[in-house]
């Protein structure tokens, strides 16, 4: 390779949910190609089988620590479906809050533990927002970190209310949830989310919540973000993002899918979908396959009702323990952003480059999420009603086919549940980093972040380009959810 | 001005919940507590600012003995898996199986922390045929042994200190790594499984708010009834070591306050209890597993005269998702 062609095998990554490393081939300043490999490998989907289905409830959250709510979710869905019964009101809102409560503290997470970090880096030090960035989010030391490590502390504060601990509960069950709050409960609760309430609306977005969610244009934010631009963490973030170009940088495959969040009546606040080219069309989940032609896995393409998890073990063809999920053939980019966008808000669309998703758009449809559901969380709670159920019975049926598909923090999961003879037969699992971090499939297609790192500018002498790390860590990657 | 105190963290066959749940620290938070305490991370996947090369740069100047090593910190399995090669976990960017970095560095430092259930024993990720052959730092479930071995010391003389439980308290790792910042952990403060004694000499069952239930063998017969869970819904907080019901989760919870049962995760093994987690199995009756420390017959003795004694308000309570049945206002010779 000559000079301006290199390769570099980029890793450990950090600030990533687990481990990473990405092979870039690098040619004329920029990435040509990115291959991802997720080098962990721990065999979950085998550790299920055999089991009793109710057990599936202590495993599966310790997938992850960082998604562990969603993976109790998932399952809980799956049995429910399983066994035939809906959680009561209580229940399902019960749910949603425990669950909301973990994807907004992932998203907090996100933005001031792992992302920021990056523009207080020293190749930035010549930025006239550099100093301002450093102060407040240098890795361990910026004082944001610190407040937003205790934002989150206290906010986690409605796990210790609602679901015992976090991360690792058995309080999700398929019927609802194993506690039921008292009046004290609901307005101890009530006061968390507000306090929450207050920090984000002070800390990250300097406005109200309801004004936040009103912005409905790029226009719109550009003019939100000039009227008061010294304030808040999101304008700071709208700064940076015009002065390196985030709103081009890392371009998506276009193509987002949402299995839907929070149902609650009936309705999930934001709902399912697959988004291309402008146009909305329903979920069917039927067309997803796991491709294994780039993964360390024996066996044929298949949907997950069908597919099991033999790893290879001599790793001889491919490049990651990853499978490639694909939706009638094709990647999708799933995520806060997909969910924003498939919800039909005025400014998704319009934060689209080209018809794909952008550094910029992922981590401002993280933040105007945060804004959502803390509302929603606010309704869900004043709508308890204590003295009531938050759990129905059901029984285990000795023989069923069930799927959990939810939304963790980083996009669409899914459980694929078989029982036979009153155990678990199969138990396959997609979680939102598989889609987003899926490598090449038999057709040579590239996965949704290798394919926005295609074209990332290297400077020379990087050895792990800048670039490279705001695209990646823009998808929020959880990278022991995986592989699994 | 003391020394700063180096530690290195690293995450192998895990899921990263203990340094989630470390990040819930408070009063102090974690930030303050590792400032005030001079411990400086040299480098921690989810904290540090350093990626890809940088880290390789500060693995090898570990190993190159250029950065003394006060604190390794190893969260999650050791994979040995497949067939013995640690390929299951290469550590990005090293080509090297993250095992072989393990026994690299450990014998290093001069203190060796296994941080959570998978890390001191195997965890989850060994259950079922524990398909990437996990283990433990220093025993493999019950057994010693593990990856670096039964009679692995660290520089400072003690085996590896076992921080078990799934997920790990914040304040059991915030607290650990304090002491080891003081100088002021021994040999004699781990028990018999290297588990930190401050928080392994209580039972769960010390402080859970079902005591009265208990008391009485009042029983919740489905979860999220208020009753005792151990008659019925495979609560083991009377065998299990930890201190939950005495130092709050998340500002004030616990497994037992959250509605479903302590499953004793911070026992080595706990990840295959042969039965399921939220029943418990009986013979004649009489539940398996009977509180620690408890002659069988007496347990039998007490519990039936205590069932005969069970006062109605808890009896009735057991059972329901609230207190349906208030204590009665008694007027009292006690002043």
């Amino acid at each position: 390779m000559t000079e301006d062609t290199r390769r570099i095998i980029a890793g450990p990554f950090n600030r990533v949910e687990g481990d990473l490393e990405i092979r870039l081939d690098i040619a004329g300043g920029e990435v040509r190609s990115a291959y991802v490999n997720s080098p962990l490998f721990r065999g979950f989907e085998q550790i299920l089988e055999g089991k009793d289905p109710r057990d599936a409830l202590t495993i599966v959250p310790r997938i992850c620590g960082i998604c562990s709510i969603s993976q109790s979710v998932a399952a809980s869905r799956a049995l429910a479906a399983a066994q035939g019964i809906l959680p009561p009101p209580n229940g399902e809102r019960a749910a949603a809050i425990v669950h909301a409560a973990e994807n907004i503290a992932d998203h907090l997470t996100h933005f001031h533990i792992f992302f920021m970090a990056d523009f207080a880096r020293a190749v930035y030090a010549n930025e006239p927002w550099h100093s301002e960035v450093v102060e407040k989010f240098k890795a361990k030391g910026g004082t944001l970190v610190g407040e937003a490590l205790n934002a989150r502390s206290e906010f986690l504060h409605i796990m210790g209310i609602l679901a015992g601990k976090w991360p690792h509960t058995l309080s999700l069950q398929p019927g609802g949830v194993t506690k039921a709050p008292d009046q004290r409960d609901r307005i101890r609760l009530l006061a968390i989310i507000r306090q929450f309430r207050a920090w984000a609306e002070t800390s990250i977005f300097a406005d109200t919540l309801e004004h936040v969610l009103e912005i409905d244009s790029v226009d719109a934010l550009r003019a939100w973000h000039a009227r008061d631009a010294g304030r808040g963490s999101l304008r700071l973030f709208l700064t940076i993002s015009d002065a390196l170009g985030l709103d081009r940088m890392g371009p998506g495959p276009g193509r987002f899918m949402s299995y839907g969040a929070y149902p609650v009546d009936g309705a999930p606040l934001f709902p399912a979908g697959v988004w291309e080219n402008g146009v909305i069309a329903p979920l069917d989940t039927s067309l997803i396959v796991e491709d294994l032609a780039s993964s360390w896995m024996l066996g044929q393409p298949a949907h997950p009702f069908e597919g099991r998890t033999w790893p290879d073990e001599a790793m001889a063809d491919g490049y990651s323990w990853c499978k490639a999920p694909r939706l009638g053939g094709e990647t999708a980019e799933v995520g806060a952003f997909a969910r924003m966008l498939i919800s039909g808000h005025p400014l998704a669309a319009q934060l689209l480059h080209a018809g794909a998703a952008n550094v910029r758009a992922r981590v401002v449809g993280r933040l105007f999420e945060i804004a959502a559901t803390v509302v929603a969380m606010e309704r869900w709670v004043s709508e308890i009603i204590p003295g009531e159920t938050f759990i129905a019975r059901g029984r285990m049926p000795e023989s069923a086919r069930a799927t959990g598909l939810i939304e963790a923090a980083r996009g669409s999961l899914g459980h694929w549940l078989v029982i036979e003879q009153g155990r678990i037969a199969s138990y396959q699992i997609i979680a939102p980093t598989t889609w987003n971090f899926s490598p090449r499939d038999a057709l040579g297609t590239p996965g949704p972040v290798e394919q926005a790192l295609r074209g990332a500018r290297v400077l020379p002498g990087e050895t792990t380009p800048v670039s490279v790390q705001h695209i990646v860590r823009s998808f929020d990657p959880c990278m022991v959810c995986t592989v699994h | 001005m003391r020394r700063r105190k180096s530690v290195l963290w690293l995450q192998s066959g895990g899921c990263g919940g203990c340094t989630m749940s470390m990040m819930c620290a408070e009063t102090p938070g974690l930030i303050p507590i590792l400032q005030s305490f001079g411990l400086d991370f040299v480098w921690h996947p989810s904290l540090s600012e350093e990626s890809g090369a940088e880290v390789q740069t500060v693995l090898g100047d570990i190993v190159s003995g250029r950065q003394a090593l006060d604190v390794l910190c190893f969260e999650g399995s050791a994979l040995r898996g497949p067939n013995g090669t640690g390929r299951y976990h290469m550590l990005a960017g090293t080509g090297r199986p993250m095992i072989e970095w393990l026994r690299e560095i450990a014998p290093l430092a001069k203190y060796v922390v296994a941080v959570g259930s998978c890390a001191a024993y195997g965890g989850i990720t060994a259950a079922g045929n524990n398909p990437s052959d996990a283990t433990g730092l220093q025993y493999d479930g019950r057994n010693p042994g593990g990856a670096l071995g039964a009679d692995f010391r660290s520089q400072s003389g003690l085996p590896v200190i076992n921080i078990a439980g799934c997920p790990t308290h914040p304040n059991w790792v915030t607290e650990t790594l304090m002491l080891l910042s003081e100088g002021a952990f021994a040999a004699s403060d781990l028990d018999s499984l290297g588990r930190p004694r401050f928080y392994a000499d209580h039972l769960v069952h010390h402080g859970c708010s079902r005591n009265e239930y208990y008391e009485y063998k009042a029983s919740a017969e489905a979860l999220s009834e208020i009753g005792c869970m151990m008659e019925n819904l495979g609560c083991i907080g009377t065998q299990a070591h930890g201190d939950c019901n005495t130092r709050a989760w998340n500002g004030e919870g616990s497994c037992t306050r959250g509605g479903y049962p302590c499953i004793n995760c911070t026992a080595p093994e706990f990840e295959e209890p042969g039965r399921v987690f939220t029943e418990t199995p009986k013979i004649g009756g009489i539940p398996i597993g009977l509180p620690t420390d408890m002659p069988k017959a007496w347990f039998i003795a007490l519990a039936s005269l205590s069932k005969a004694a069970t006062p109605t308000r808890v009896k009735r309570n057991a059972v329901s998702d609230y207190i349906v049945a208030p204590p009665s206002d008694r007027k009292t010779n006690l002043k």
